[in-house]
């Protein structure tokens, strides 16, 4: 096994503008419905959570490595737990590219401060099938 | 259509050149277009153009360039006219 990581950077500003400009079809294109959730407060939505979100999606696609293949947003969840960490779980066409890479345990971590909203994934790569990873080649 | 698509470019592709000097076939990622910009670039073009990109197209090369765009709508506005 080795690690194989993703790592990725959003604009919070950038994820208020599309707010602002496509309100609900912007939030229920890229995000599911607990995402949604646990981006509410009593207060809206907040921009800063979401942004975060988004970069979980990019590092896992980062991890994923699609060969210009459409991977649907809602396939890649960040799941969070009462106690506050978060999970990434996939689904549907994301989830059968990492069976097929050989790509398990994913892990994730979250962040944003001063603007950005950043997400590091990290998933285990089974070594004995490199028939679709590429640094697998002798 | 190349100018219309430029103008949204503009307006929502966070762009570090000006779209204006772009070739067609430049490639928008390397202008500076990151993912979360191509998002806000497919919802403007949706308005724009009353279409919807279905999730088959939601692929980097769909977005890279104002050709690739182009030819995306064209294959679009003809699906929707058959």
């Amino acid at each position: 096994m080795a690690p194989r990581v993703g790592i990725d950077l959003v604009s919070v500003e950038s994820v208020r503008e599309s707010i602002d400009k496509h309100g609900d079809r912007y939030l229920k294109r890229i995000y599911t419905e607990g995402e949604l959730s646990d981006c509410h407060t009593p207060q809206g939505v907040v921009a800063e959570r979401l942004a975060a979100r988004f970069a979980a999606k990019e590092a896992t696609l980062k991890v994923l490595r699609p060969v210009d293949e459409a991977i649907p947003w809602h396939t890649i969840e960040v799941v969070r737990h009462d106690a506050g960490w978060v999970e990434v779980e996939l689904s549907g066409r994301a989830a059968d590219l990492a069976v097929e890479a050989g790509l398990s345990d994913f892990a994730l971590s979250i962040s944003h401060e001063a603007g950005y909203a950043s997400a590091i994934v990290i998933a285990e790569l089974d070594l004995r099938d490199r028939r679709s990873d590429p640094i697998g080649r002798t | 259509m190349s100018e219309e698509i430029r103008k949204i470019i503009a307006e929502h592709g966070r762009l570090s050149v000006d779209v204006a000097g772009l070739a067609p076939d430049a490639d928008l990622y390397h202008a500076g277009m990151t993912s979360h910009a191509s998002v806000n670039v497919m919802l403007a073009l949706e308005d724009h153009f009353d279409i919807e990109f279905p999730d088959r197209m939601l692929k980097r090369s769909v977005f890279e360039s104002i050709s690739a765009i182009a030819a995306a709508l064209a294959e679009l506005q003809t699906e929707a006219v058959a």
